[in-house]
């Protein structure tokens, strides 16, 4: 490990990945997968408000570019873990709406079983390890991943997901020293929506976080154009090849933005927030974006409409496999604690 | 059979492990330098099967002292294919890791429908009775016993320690071993060959007919020397030994207690919720009628631990507490058949 070589952070950067050199197929990909986000969340959002989906919801609407540029960055076979705002996640890696519509509702036939909801979605088909309620949980969760993969030798990088808020919290900064003196193929993704709840991140985060990576010898990249799926996806991009290569781990923080607020149905309101700044992250809306950029590509209207129109009919097909699926018989609370039933009382 | 110490059997147990399976791995504080006992050969660093140049830097992992992000780690480990067996040294540094262990390492396997094998067993010592004080002497694992998703082992002899620390590792459920200081020394005659004992299967350490004693770590010799004590007045013990708190052999104890309708329980954790309370609860719901005395427990009274050892020595069962229990339940006069309209 060469720490000189390391400490370099970088508040700008400049794309490695010019997006001519993407196929059009990654980029049809990219866009289709943020507008399966946005168009689940929404759903769940009205869902969750009309009692059709138990408790809370947390949407990743507006962070789409973030959640899609970073997983879509990853590999198939790769790990990550996730936070309380992690619906996208799993979409962003792949996984089938209808399980994860399923899990929202409580249904049998939900990825967890219905035993996680909304807070706990996992999909190991996909490398989803878990998100976490409890903030900054689950760090050190793709951490152990990341030293699995090094242990093994197998190749698989890992990445955890976490949010401005969870950067206060010490494990982070714990499994950082451990990914750095062992040269873990981990990334440490903040994604930077400006606000735990109601605070603001700026009045509780002292200095600027992907420069708190130098402290552990590693690059910190801050990805000021969050909202651009391919800033983001070349950020990841550099990051996950240099995991790949034995180089050890990275933090990139993305900046972003959350429209919608904290938790859907809690009503807990957005009075925190100035109204023209929701404005101005409307403008640079990363759905928008992007579709701006695929049609300067050669993209027609025509095949961009019906990107939309796939998204939307999937997840119309993710709620009927829902609907149409039973609750879970009440004697399944009980498996699944221990590998062994008997070990339960 | 060789004769071997309780650290020894550890180490022992890990060796074995560590050559029967290459996913399994030793991370903690201080495992490299074997400053514990547990990760080396014999009684110096050269000395033939240290862990350190036996199996490599790779699968014997020093970590700094961060028990969170430890025991998480391990947790993500053991989800994704290792088998680790993590080295906390002191049973009072879980606390700092506590979050992983309850919101993780025991939820994520049923939180995630199953999706989640946890294969993962978090060591520790307690170090209670050697005058290390209040941050040094802690026995939490009735704290762990009340978060439903671990698995929970106390072993009290060196062949104990060894078997099942050898079921432990081989386990896809996440194992929390308390081991007690003050049995590092014991020694006995083990089976140097590969042996399991099996999780949930509790010991009869000495049998008898007039009073069980259900006794946990270091209380178990505790209450076989009473009971020798006792015997000596023509009084007959049982004493049995869980062995493992979670799952606890609820058949073993209640076996026991029908037959000789009295119990004593004896721990060196605090009074309050602790196993002792448990195991009592367990006796009185499912057979209240074979009791011929109430139930006696012997425990740490719910009060930190002094430094003094003036003051530290009263603090946990002996030999003179528990016979004194046992006097009481022998003496007292036999209950009344109880019936339901209480």
């Amino acid at each position: 490990m060469n720490i000189h070589s390391r400490t370099q952070t970088k508040t700008s950067r400049e794309r490695r990945f010019p997006m001519a050199e993407l196929a059009r197929d990654t980029l049809r990909e990219m866009q289709l997968r943020m507008l399966r986000i946005r168009a689940f969340d929404e759903r769940a959002s009205k869902m969750v408000k009309r009692g059709h989906i138990p408790g809370t919801v947390h949407t990743s609407i507006g962070q789409e570019a973030q959640v899609v540029g970073a997983t879509m960055a990853l590999g198939a076979g790769d790990y990550m873990s996730g936070n309380h705002r992690s619906h996208g996640h799993p979409i962003g890696k792949g996984s089938p709406l209808g399980p994860l519509m399923a899990e929202l509702v409580g249904k049998a036939t939900g990825v967890c079983k219905g035993k996680g909801g909304s807070l706990h979605l996992a999909d190991f088909a996909v490398g989803s390890l878990g998100e976490s309620g409890i903030v900054g949980s689950s760090i050190p969760i793709a951490n152990g991943a990341a030293l699995s993969s090094k242990v093994l030798n197998n190749g698989k990088v890992a990445l955890a997901f976490f949010g401005d808020g969870a950067a206060n919290q010490g494990v982070l900064y714990e499994s950082m020293n451990m990914a750095g003196v062992w040269d873990l193929p981990m990334i440490f993704l903040c994604e930077n929506n400006q606000y735990a709840l109601s605070t603001p991140a700026h009045t509780v985060t002292s200095g600027i976080i992907s420069e708190r990576a130098a402290g552990f010898g590693m690059p910190g990249i801050r990805v000021e154009e969050g909202q651009d799926v391919l800033a983001v996806y070349d950020a990841v991009s550099e990051a996950v090849a240099r995991a790949r290569a034995g180089d050890g781990p990275t933090l990139v923080e993305v900046m972003t933005y959350r429209y919608n607020e904290h938790s859907e149905g809690l009503r807990l309101g957005t009075d925190y927030r100035n109204a023209d700044e929701r404005e101005a992250w409307l403008k640079k809306d990363p759905i928008m974006l992007f579709r701006h950029y695929l049609a300067s590509q050669g993209f027609s209207d025509d095949e961009l409409d019906g990107l939309q129109a796939t998204a939307l009919a999937e997840v119309d097909a993710a709620v009927a496999f829902s609907d149409a699926s039973p609750y879970p018989d009440l004697s399944v609370a009980f498996d699944d604690l221990y590998t062994d039933k008997e070990s339960a009382a | 059979m060789t004769v071997m110490s309780y650290l020894g059997a550890i180490g022992a147990a890990q060796r074995e492990a560590m050559d029967a399976d290459e996913r399994v791995i030793i991370i903690g504080e201080d495992v490299e330098a074997n400053v514990y006992g547990t990760t080396g050969g014999g009684k110096s660093r050269s000395d033939k099967g240290d862990f350190l140049q036996r199996y490599g830097k790779n699968r014997i992992r020093n970590t700094p002292i961060s028990e969170e992000g430890i025991v998480g780690a391990a947790a993500g480990a053991a989800m994704t294919g290792l088998r680790p067996i993590v080295d906390l040294s002191y049973s009072s540094f879980l606390y700092m890791a506590m979050d992983q262990f309850v919101n993780q390492v025991a939820k994520n396997r049923y939180m995630f429908g199953g999706q989640a094998s946890m294969p993962v067993v978090f060591r520790s010592a307690m170090f209670y009775g050697l005058n290390t004080g209040a941050h040094h002497s802690d026995r939490p694992y009735p704290m762990f016993m009340n978060v439903p998703g671990l698995k929970i082992i106390a072993p009290a002899t060196p062949a104990d320690a060894k078997g099942l620390l050898r079921s432990a590792v081989d386990s896809d459920d996440p194992i929390l071993s308390f081991e007690a200081c003050l049995l590092w020394s014991a020694k006995e005659d083990v089976d140097e060959n590969e042996f399991w004992v099996p999780l949930g299967v509790a010991r009869t350490a000495r049998v008898g007919t007039d009073v069980t004693v259900v006794a946990i770590s270091s209380s178990v010799p505790e209450a076989v020397a009473a009971a020798e004590e006792l015997a000596k007045e023509g009084v007959s013990v049982e004493v049995i030994d869980p062995r493992t708190l979670v799952p606890l052999d609820r058949d073993a104890i209640l076996r026991s207690v029908a037959k000789t309708g009295r119990l004593v329980v004896a721990e060196p954790a605090h009074r309050t919720c602790g196993a002792a309370a448990e195991i009592s609860a367990l006796v009185a719901e499912e057979i209240f009628d074979s009791l011929k005395a109430p139930i006696i427990r012997v425990t740490a009274p719910d009060m930190q631990i002094p430094f003094s050892p003036s003051l530290e020595k009263q603090m946990y069962p002996t030999k003179a507490t528990i016979a004194a229990a046992i006097r009481r339940v022998v003496d007292l006069p036999a209950l009344q058949p109880v019936t339901a309209a209480v």
